[in-house]
């Protein structure tokens, strides 16, 4: 540590506990309290990064969440490691290391700075212009300009770190914790409202905190003793929540708030361990006040990127907060009253200050004459035109202002330096102003934009209202709390404020230089590397509106989305334009304010947490039997049951021959289940399925197909009748919740007359399915006292039955095309029953069977599978299933659509059957198919909807919408593959037993 | 994230709730009647309006009820909330 950097008499940093850390592989040392930028520059470490284009030297630049220059790359674990972290914003702490993230190979020595001497040649959009062509070497460079860019490196490994949610709500949240949000806090907390304070810092106070001036006084104490004192208070104070370490990330409508709050962030290596290290907090407040401060300005002149040019502020900042001098000869250069006030901090401290460069005629404010007093030159009404320094400024070169300030005049001054403060004035911090909704006003005077009206309860307080002057900021944000908050607070009415009031105000957006605009560089954005010239070339070019001048400069669109830039870049756009900067709008500011990590955005979503996962009664058998599982929506369904060393393709194989051989069993419980009850039960059905319901008899099934509005197919499955006014409905395992949504609505709002309930009930039945011939054979043994002769139980109908004394209802359905049966049995004895099931089937080889055997037993009998074989834009027309749309019912959901102009259409896309030339060749899902492989562009006629291989036909079969396809039974057509053209015949969707002679085998 | 405050429950995170489109369009009693336009109309045809906007919402993770809201989409903020069938308390 450079010791001669430290001033000892500090208040905030505690310099017993010493803290190493390493940044870009050396081992320093900073103190507890420190960040990670304030222990650099106390290590005279100011350059930190390369430049984003043109790879200069950068330093830092601020002390927050404004540094655009100092990003870093926070550890190197595979898991842990984190770019873009902002160096001023990371607290020291025992093992941190870090390292700079815009340079390659290394910060001292970077190749990309040769960018810099060609940078005649990198104008605004230099990428978009150079890069463009030819397209297909886009690949080629897209690797070389990120690999010198400097993006960080995303960690390769699963984050190990726990992350958190919360919600909290209360009556008024406070956003800053500076002067102005700690008078708000304690005017509502004493009035007996819920408050929450919080600020992004790890103590409150914001940068009174550390005002030690005579120009700053309240009731005779120094401004930062005065707050010392109120901040005590708050502490006592039982309706305040104060939230240090929090910023908010986002400020949406209705007044809810997202906020991230650091808990181990600062915690020393080895004691972050097993603890929750960010939690988002999910807010809702009833008020809002937002007191974020404002942001100092840089200034617009040549050279102003370079390592030690920092804001005057910070200056200040590592000084009184930190102890730290940004350098033993510092300069200053102004257009307002703030930098004198680091003059002064600086001079108090013992470091040399070589002289205040400020543009404006010679002023007279309290501060101003504070300056003098303490003996520091001011160079009036002058401007720095050029700065000189590689790798850290060493001088700087000061020239008089023309009498309109257009141009400089007279002798150049150079003056030695090691550090230069910059301060440009005020840039209230609006962001989250805007975010919720906010629209904005313009001052003219000092050219800031500040909240105007707002749809939320909410208000801005303090600076980010734009009061910048203690007195005004005391007095403003008590009398707005008080307003706002309909409470009277009279701490704040009798104080005795002394407070240096600004009495000129001057701005010259891009500064003058004695050069030529092309032979200099202004930079604007310095994180993005645009520079003042940027902007005027894009204006040339013929950008008018901001957010094209934004996106074709890059000008405000890096990490830091322009926080410094923006009111720059505006400005010059405003005067070269000559537009009003008023008239001209801001660009939209948009969360989250800062960088969130994914880890905090999904907290504790991850790995099983991620989505809902829905078992059914029998899972655990199906694990036990080694089956794969295939997701279906939120279920895990049974995919395949492989047996040892077998592929997917043998399984299914295997599992689909033994169903039509012998047995096969699935567990179907997944399939959505609606109980339907009232007296208008079967109108009901009649409206929402396209087939006639009335005289289904009570016992019976029925297959029914629902369709949208717009006659195409959304859902089917068969409901059976269980009495006169009762019906059980099931759907297909994905569009359950649809379906059930869907009928709801009609029932609520188009038919609110029916009386109809419809009740959920998918999860209170387990479903098992025994298909085969020896079906019938296995469900006598499981349950001997039901009669299963034809005669009794046909071929869609259902029995009430009981399997040892607990009741079940057994349906015979087939979505196989085999004698089958259904058992539908309360869930908690479905895995039971299953093994019931099992046990009785094992004389007959019974075989389970998963989801991809049963598509393919269902393909062979040209079944649908509505989402699958459909997509939403067919018609049970187009599925050649116009016998179940009936022609006596006035009405149903979707007839009348499935007679406009474009459903009627003969040349629509049909459902076919395909059998390939080569029985061996299967098709690929979604493949396309054509007639005529020479006419050039060639015409997709359909796709493949459902291929297999069957093993019970020994051939290849699949299902596809072809145009037209109805009439093309028979006829040749071609599958075009990447490296093949299969031949193929379209044929009937049936493909084995058109008789159904197996139904009732 | 609104809040809404759905008329049988009480006021909940618009998580709770799912959107279900323009309100007041009534689908016709006699569709078979109607020409293609006019059951385009019912069909297709609906206003995205920039200001006081008619919708209709289900507190799908609540009480699956359906209600109406009145909502100026320039500021999301809901004027009105009423069930089904009954008329807007706003014009
Ligand atoms: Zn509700």
């Amino acid at each position: 540590m450079n010791k001669n950097l430290r001033i000892t008499n500090n208040k905030f940093i505690d310099q017993t506990s010493r803290i190493s850390f390493k940044f870009d592989g050396k081992t320093l040392y900073g103190f507890k309290g420190d960040t990670l930028a304030s222990a650099l520059l106390a290590n005279n470490i100011h350059l930190v990064g390369r430049s984003f284009k043109y790879h200069r030297p950068r330093g830092i630049m601020a002390c927050g969440s404004e540094e655009p220059n100092a990003i870093v790359q926070v550890g190197n674990d595979a898991s842990m490691t984190e770019p873009n972290t902002r160096a001023t914003e990371i607290e020291l702490y025992e093992g941190l290391e870090a390292s700079s993230q815009n340079c390659w190979p290394s910060v001292n020595f970077d190749i990309g700075a040769i960018n810099n001497f060609f940078s005649p040649l990198i104008p605004a959009a230099f990428y978009y212009k150079t890069f463009m062509w030819p397209a297909n070497f886009w690949k080629l460079y897209e690797y070389f300009i990120r690999k010198s860019a400097g993006l960080g490196k995303s960690p390769t490994k699963p984050d190990k770190d726990i992350y958190d949610h919360r919600y909290l709500h209360c009556d008024v949240l406070i956003v800053g914790g500076g002067i102005s949000g700690i008078i708000a806090a304690k005017t509502a907390a004493k009035n007996n409202l819920n408050t929450v304070l919080i600020d992004d810092k790890n103590i409150l106070g914001g940068t009174t905190l550390f005002q030690e001036n005579e120009c700053f006084k309240i009731n005779n104490s120094y401004s930062n003793e005065w707050l010392k004192k109120e901040i005590e208070t708050l502490n006592s104070l039982k309706n305040l929540t104060i939230k240090t370490r929090t910023s908010v990330a986002a400020y949406h409508s209705y007044n809810y708030i997202l906020a991230r709050e650091n808990l181990t962030d600062h915690l020393d290596l080895n004691e972050k361990k097993d603890k929750i290290r960010q939690r988002l907090w999910k807010i809702r407040a009833k008020k809002v006040i937002i007191a974020t401060g404002a942001i100092e300005r840089p200034l617009i002149f040549n050279n102003n990127d370079r390592p030690g040019i920092i804001l005057s502020s910070s200056i200040k900042k590592y000084i009184d907060y930190y102890g730290v001098k940004c350098g033993q000869k510092i300069s200053l250069f102004t257009n307002n009253d703030s930098a004198y006030e680091t003059a002064i901090s600086l001079s108090n401290s013992g470091v040399s200050v070589n002289s205040v460069v400020d543009i404006r005629d010679k002023t007279n404010s309290l501060i101003v004459k504070q300056a003098e007093k303490l003996g520091i030159k001011i160079h009036w009404k002058s401007t720095v035109v050029n700065t000189n320094g590689y790798k850290r400024i060493n001088s700087i070169e000061i020239m008089k202002l023309s009498d309109d300030s257009s141009a400089v005049v007279g002798k150049k001054i150079k003056e030695e330096c090691d550090c230069l403060g910059m301060s440009g004035g005020w840039t209230p911090r609006v962001h989250l102003f805007t975010q919720s909704g906010g629209k904005l006003k313009f001052r003219e005077e000092d050219n800031v934009f500040l909240p105007d009206k707002s749809n939320l309860e909410q208000i801005s307080i303090g600076s980010c209202n734009g009061d910048f002057e203690l007195y005004e900021v005391i007095k403003n944000s008590a009398s707005s709390t008080n307003k706002f908050l309909n409470v009277k607070n009279i701490d704040y009415e009798n104080l005795e404020i002394i407070s240096s009031k600004e009495m000129d105000k001057k701005n010259i957006w891009l500064l003058p230089s004695d050069k030529p605009l092309g032979k200099t560089k202004p930079f604007l954005d310095f994180q993005n590397d645009s520079t003042a010239n940027d902007v005027k070339l894009a204006l040339r070019e013929g950008f008018k509106s901001i957010e094209h001048v934004k996106r074709y400069t890059t000008t405000g669109m890096a990490t830091d989305q322009g926080k410094l830039s923006n009111m720059h870049a505006l400005g010059i756009i405003s005067e070269t334009a000559g537009v009003k900067m008023g008239e001209l709008g801001t660009t939209t500011f948009r969360p989250p304010y800062t960088p969130l990590t994914f880890g905090t955005i999904v907290g504790r979503n991850v790995g099983e947490f991620f989505d809902i996962i829905r078992k059914t009664p029998i899972h655990d058998w199906h694990l036990e039997n080694k089956a794969e599982f295939e997701n279906v929506g939120q279920w895990k369904r049974a995919w395949y049951y492989p047996k040892e060393n077998e592929s997917m393709y043998d399984a299914v194989q295997r599992e689909s021959k033994a169903a039509r051989d012998s047995a096969g069993i699935l567990d179907a419980s997944t399939l959505g289940k609606i109980d339907i009850q009232g007296t208008d039960a079967s109108e009901f059905l009649n409206r929402v399925y396209t087939n006639a319901w009335s005289k289904l008899e009570i016992g019976k099934c029925r297959y029914g197909l629902m369709l949208n509005e717009d006659g195409m197919v959304y859902d089917d499955g068969v409901t059976a009748r269980l009495s006169e006014n009762h019906y059980i409905m099931t759907t297909t395992t994905g569009g359950a919740a649809n379906v059930m949504t869907k009928l709801e609505d009609y029932l609520q709002t188009e038919w609110p007359e029916l009386d109809v309930y419809l009740t959920s009930v998918t999860d209170h039945y387990a479903t098992i399915s025994v298909c085969g011939p020896n079906s019938k054979k296995i469900v006598s043994k499981v349950i001997p006292d039901l009669d299963l002769s034809d005669s009794n139980f046909p071929h869609m109908s259902f029995k009430n039955a009981k399997i040892d004394k607990i009741k079940c209802r057994v349906m015979r359905i087939s979505f196989t095309g085999e004698h089958s049966y259904e058992i539908n049995i309360q869930s908690s004895y479905g895995k039971s029953v299953w093994e019931k099931c099992f046990e009785a089937g094992k004389e007959f080889n019974i075989t389970p069977y998963g989801t991809e055997a049963m598509h393919l037993l269902r393909a062979e009998k040209g079944f649908i599978i509505a989402g699958q074989d459909t997509d939403g834009t067919i018609t049970p027309v187009d599925l050649q299933m116009n016998w179940i749309i009936s022609k006596k019912k006035y009405d149903f959901i979707g007839k009348r659509s499935l007679y406009r102009s474009d459903t009627i259409r003969e040349d629509r896309k049909q459902l076919v059957g395909i059998l390939t030339e080569d029985p061996k060749e299967v098709l690929e899902e979604g493949a396309q198919i054509v007639a005529d492989t020479n006419k050039k562009p060639i015409e997709m006629l359909g796709h493949i909807t459902s291929s297999y291989f069957s093993p019970n036909l020994k051939k290849s079969i699949a299902l596809a919408v072809v145009k037209n396809g109805k009439k093309l039974k028979g006829k040749k057509m071609f599958v075009p593959m990447e490296n093949k053209t299969i031949n193929i015949t379209i044929t009937d969707t049936i493909f084995l037993d058109k008789e159904n002679k197996r139904l009732n085998a | 994230m609104f809040l809404i405050n759905c008329p049988y429950c009480g006021e909940r995170d618009q998580s709770e709730f799912s959107a279900g489109g323009e309100a007041h369009i009534v689908r016709p009693k006699q569709p078979t009647e109607l020409s293609d336009d006019q059951w385009a109309e019912f069909l297709f045809m609906r206003k995205n309006i920039k200001g006081i906007q008619f919708e209709r919402w289900n507190h799908a993770h609540g009480c699956r009820k359906w209600f109406n809201i009145v909502r100026d989409t320039r500021n999301d903020k809901i004027h009105a909330v009423y069930k089904m069938g009954e008329k807007p308390p706003i014009k």
